[in-house]
């Protein structure tokens, strides 16, 4: 029985997340520009822009990038349907690195100046988001006693009550992960005209459907990986998780909207401080009470 | 079904402008004017833009800079002139540097004129592009149909 | 089954002997291959007599056997003998170079053996040799990937002379010097007794001198000296340990002193502890093992992945059982997280391959060393599991790296621009070892979870390693990312280049590949039957699967999945039509896609670098803080041992 809930919900992220991914994208835009005084586009606009991108030419530079970045994207899908599946996080995580790995690829396999300088920016965004990601498999394992997603839901609490700081940091650097400012230093949906488009910027046509369409699924595992926070074994815990995937989602919108965007350096330190004192200081302190119980 | 007509993206290039018309294509994006509102992305990248818009004329160092920006869009793609100076060189035209408007260089399918152009205008310009991009890729995919029965 | 045990042990110094005579090519050439094939053969020989002949622990001497009890005295004396023997080269080579303090320190540690085995208190006892699981995977690894590099090193060393005709070619010597190390190491790992682990022990610190200082240059020189006295100071602690355990425990037999209750043997693992933290390049010894980069490449590959650093840790694994609960065991997990981080950050801040592959290794003993330091049975499996996968993937890369030198006269990863087009099957090898380091369903990253798992498993003061392993993990993805992107990058209209890598090399880097596909491949299999029997062998007592079989082949379909997800992609890729466009260059490509038009009109070379942090993460600024860091851990720990014993 749960084996069938696990597949039915692999093939249900698989179908569905690039159009709940979609809408919340449309809306961010919407309410983004709610938030600066405009009308803004439709909210299915995403729709709208993903569809014309996958009828455009597609131009390239060597064909590696299109092989890469397919493999990227099966990458991704890959990630969240592990982790809809209730696998193991830690798993769930290095497939994640790897997916984005095959993306920082696919942006230099060009040897293009400023796909170069997005995809360095973009290592150090990894290197400053990356140790923040593990301790939160790590948190998970401290509050349920396992890495597989699935046992959340046999908790007696949800797992925010013991990792705040953890949650907090995972928040942090969800900001780097979703490429909202004032961490979007690879590349950003805005025009940054020093990178041009950074990371994506020999991307044309489908390819760049392709990255448009990884990032609906990403967003959406990386929202499913928020709501974990909130699960546990009472029925009352999956709305409750996802008005907290909303709320942090919302909490995102308005960081985007409210911030400009800092130094790289600034990014790696302050990221790096937070995953050290926020989740690092949960994880002490936690081991800590189980130790003195 | 074209589709393009509902996510225009557009790559602004400036060629030799005082700047005016900068200033106003800026304007476009303000909560004043808000060409968001049509699905226009403004994007840096001429491999993403499916319009490429125009300041100022085009001079004799960086026409190949216009030629190759040009060549490196998507079809179907369009082009916009924006300002006098962009339609036909305006009053730089006789200089000794200035080798005239847009239409020079590449084909220019919308004119704005204007000095600067005004905001309402360039959305004018840039809405008619966005027809003319369904129309093109409306003939693209026909094309592309007969191509495939004779085959 | 006796016989093959001591052959392995002797084989390599007999052809240690022969190489040293042989002055011809062709014959250097046949000997090392038939030297090598030999090695190969014993050793599975070894492995398959072990298996068949009920798969316990060997003791030798035993009743009856070729090595008597009678004869050991004399192999005692002997060893004193060569002992004294390598003292004097120590002595010879200090004194002509004026290094008065390491001499003095050779002096110091030999002169205690001497006097310790003259005034019999050295209590011989039996099990000077013995082989059980561990031993055994260690054999199997110094036996193969250690033959394979000295047939690596036949063409290697060849094109090493043709290419460096400033350095006296001394290849006799060379190539006798490697097959020493070969036999240390294997009577190293298969010696009971601490005095002949001893013996082996100052064997590899003496030939590893010679081998970094084979150019005799200053800064070799400078290396090696320095190699020479962290190796030696290690000893030193060694020769402390023996002492020790021959005065107050009244045995040198290293099974029976762990068997020992463990309040009274808690000096005893903590000074054999430091002796294997310098052995191993841990902080604040990392050094030597970058000094010994100087060196030609099979000495590196060498050094660091089959034979000298593992030694350390072997001697770690051995301990691991009772380093638990010790103060020993605290240290070292300590030291060896603080290490995996560290150098790991330093890594991603060098150009020069050999830089961040000896930076590399140093990170990955520290997690092996981590793991042994926490003593519980999980992070023992995963550390044997981590030093199966590194020593075949390091060794392939060293290799790689070696041959990629030659190829095009450099080992800077800048220069190694778009050799995924320059040399597809360097670049390929190069490619699966950086991928076997640190990718998703490959060898090291299958031991990094089992490590994170391990560590949290065992709890309380843990839960600080795993805070530096997952920041490790993030700089480790980060330097190999960055080689990555350097080999991929593939500026258009890069040509092929010829290849001149010879055949015996590309032997030895196709037969890596493979055991490192199979060992991935396999690796449900064999952490199954082999390593957890290895454990019980060691004396844990309970093993429990740190990873769920399911997740493991979860693992294992991964593997599948990394070569068939770009294969299927690049099918599906064809089938897209797609138009060539030219690099966007703001407009000013000159159209090759490497020059774009500067200002004044004028074509200007692109050039793209990858962006090292040396400024945020460099060796000038951290290493002299953390070493100290490491030195407080260590005092720290020499003074609570030592109020523990007195």
């Amino acid at each position: 029985m749960v084996y069938l809930l696990r597949v039915l919900c692999m093939l249900a992220f698989v179908v569905l997340a690039p159009f709940v991914g979609g809408l919340l994208s449309g809306l961010d835009r919407k309410l983004s520009a709610r938030m600066q005084g405009r009308i803004g586009p439709h909210v299915l606009q995403p729709f709208y822009d993903l569809y014309k991108l996958l009828q455009k030419q597609i131009l390239v530079v060597n064909r590696y990038q299109v092989m890469l970045l397919l493999s990227f994207l099966v990458m991704v899908v890959g990630t969240g349907a592990l982790f809809f599946g209730g696998f193991d996080l830690l798993l769930v995580f290095f497939v994640l690195t790897t997916a984005s790995m095959f993306f920082v690829l696919a942006a230099t396999v060009t040897n293009s100046p400023y796909a170069e300088l997005g995809a360095q920016r973009e290592l150090i965004q990894m290197l400053s988001y990356e140790p923040m990601i593990l301790l939160t498999a790590v948190g998970f394992f401290m509050a349920n006693g396992s890495f597989k997603g699935v046992d959340a839901f046999t908790a007696d609490l949800p797992a925010i009550v013991k990792l705040p700081g953890v949650f907090i940091g995972l928040v942090f650097v969800l900001t780097i992960k979703l490429r909202k400012s004032p961490f979007d230093l690879s590349t950003s949906h805005h025009a940054h005209q020093e990178l041009v488009k950074g990371v994506t910027t020999e991307f044309s046509g489908a390819l760049m459907g392709v990255v448009e369409l990884a990032h609906l699924y990403e967003t959406v595992f990386l929202l499913g990986l928020v709501s974990l926070f909130f699960i546990s074994s009472a029925w009352w815990s999956i709305p409750l998780a996802l008005a907290g995937a909303l709320l942090v989602w919302f909490i995102e919108v308005l960081i985007d909207n409210t911030s400009a965007r800092v130094k790289w350096n600034q990014m790696l330190s302050s990221a790096w401080i937070i995953t050290a004192v926020l989740g690092g200081g949960n994880l002490l302190v936690l081991e800590i009470i189980r130790m003195l119980s | 079904m074209p589709t393009i007509s509902k996510s225009p993206w557009m790559m602004h290039y400036d060629g030799s402008s005082c700047n005016g018309c900068d200033i106003e294509v800026l304007a476009c994006l303000t909560p004043l004017y808000d060409i968001e509102r049509f699905g226009v992305i403004n994007t840096g990248d001429p491999r993403q833009a499916d319009i490429l818009l125009i300041t100022g004329g085009v001079n004799y160092h960086n026409e190949s800079v216009v030629k190759q920006i040009y060549e490196q869009m998507p079809t179907p793609k369009v082009v916009v002139a924006v300002g006098i100076c962009a339609c036909s060189g305006g009053v730089f035209k006789d200089c000794y540097n200035i080798k005239g408007g847009v239409d020079t260089t590449i084909p220019v399918d919308i004119y704005v004129p204007g000095c600067a152009a005004r905001p309402e205008s360039i959305i004018d310009g840039v809405l008619q592009a966005v027809e003319l991009l369904a129309r093109k890729q409306t003939e693209a995919e026909s094309a592309t149909a007969a191509e495939g029965e004779a085959q | 089954m006796e016989f093959c045990i001591l052959l392995l042990i002797l084989l390599p110094f007999i052809l240690s002997a022969a190489q040293f005579a042989t002055r011809s090519e062709s014959a250097r050439r046949i000997l090392t291959y038939a030297g090598s094939g030999l090695v190969i053969a014993n050793t599975l020989a070894v492995a398959v007599l072990w298996y068949t002949g009920g798969q316990g622990s060997v003791t030798l001497p035993a009743e009856g056997g070729l090595l008597t009890e009678a004869i050991v005295p004399f192999i005692g004396y002997g060893m004193l003998g060569v002992e004294i023997l390598l003292l004097g080269v120590v002595l010879w080579k200090c004194i002509s170079r004026r290094r008065f303090l390491i001499a003095t320190l050779a002096l110091a540690q030999t002169g205690l053996m001497v006097w310790l085995e003259l005034t019999g208190k050295i209590h011989e006892g039996a099990g000077m040799i013995r082989l059980d699981r561990l031993s055994l995977l260690l054999c199997v690894i110094v036996g193969i990937v250690g033959s394979l590099i000295c047939i690596f090193a036949v063409g290697y060393m060849k094109d090493y002379h043709h290419h460096h005709t400033e350095v006296a070619d001394r290849r006799p010597f060379f190539f006798s010097m490697l097959y020493i190390f070969l036999g240390a190491m294997f009577g190293l790992v298969l010696s009971g007794s601490l005095v002949w682990i001893y013996f082996f022990w100052e064997i590899t610190s003496v030939v590893s001198f010679l081998l970094i200082g084979y150019t005799k240059d200053d800064r070799a020189m400078h290396n090696a000296f320095r190699a020479l006295w962290m190796n030696l100071f290690g000893g030193a602690f060694f020769a402390a340990a023996i002492a020790y355990s021959a005065m107050k425990l009244k045995t040198v037999n290293l099974q029976v002193i762990l068997d020992r209750p463990s309040r009274t043997i808690g000096m005893v693992i903590f000074l054999l502890a430091i002796a294997a933290l310098t052995k191993s390049a841990q902080l604040p010894f990392s050094k030597w093992l970058l000094g010994a980069m100087v060196a030609p490449t099979p000495t590196s590959a060498l050094l660091h992945s089959a034979t000298m650093v593992k030694a350390g840790v072997y001697l770690l694994l051995r301990l691991s059982p009772v380093l638990g609960g010790q103060v020993a065991g605290v240290m070292v997990q300590f030291i060896g997280g603080l290490t995996f981080f560290v150098a790991s950050l330093f890594a991603i801040t060098h150009s020069d391959g050999k830089r961040v592959l000896a930076w590399s290794t140093v990170s990955n003993l520290g997690l092996i060393t981590a793991c042994a330091g926490v003593g519980t049975a999980e992070t023992v499996w995963a550390g044997a599991i981590l030093l199966i996968f590194h020593a075949v993937s390091k060794a392939l890369l060293f290799q790689t790296v070696g041959a990629i030198e030659h190829a095009i006269g450099s080992r800077n990863i800048e220069d190694m621009h778009g050799l995924f087009r320059r040399q597809p099957g360097l670049a390929s090898a190069l490619l699966i070892g950086i991928a076997g380091m640190f990718l998703a369903p490959f060898g090291m990253l299958i031991a990094k979870w089992e490590a994170l798992t391990a560590f949290l498993t065992a709890g309380g003061i843990s839960v600080l390693l795993v805070i530096l392993v997952a920041f490790g993990s993030a700089t480790t993805m980060m330097y190999w990312t960055q080689w990555l992107i350097k080999l991929l990058s593939v500026p258009a209209g890069t040509e092929e280049e010829s290849d001149p890598t010879t055949r015996s090399q590309w032997l030895s880097l196709s037969s890596h590949i493979g055991m490192m596909l199979l060992l991935c491949a396999a690796y449900p299999f064999y952490s199954d039957w082999f390593v957890t029997p290895m454990l019980l062998d060691m004396g844990f007592e309970r093993v429990v699967h740190v990873l769920s079989l399911s997740d493991r082949v979860v693992m294992v379909a991964l593997l599948a999945a990394i070569f068939l997800i770009p294969a299927g992609a690049r099918i599906f890729a064809k089938k897209i039509h797609f138009d060539r466009s030219p690099l966007y260059m703001s407009g000013v490509n000159e159209g090759d896609h490497r020059h774009y038009e500067d200002s004044y009109g004028q074509p200007k070379k692109m050039y793209l670098s990858n962006w090292y942090l040396a400024e945020v993460f460099g060796e000038q600024k951290l290493f002299t803080p953390i070493a100290w860091a490491s030195v407080v851990i260590l005092a720290i720990g020499l003074i609570v041992a030592f109020g523990g014993a007195f």
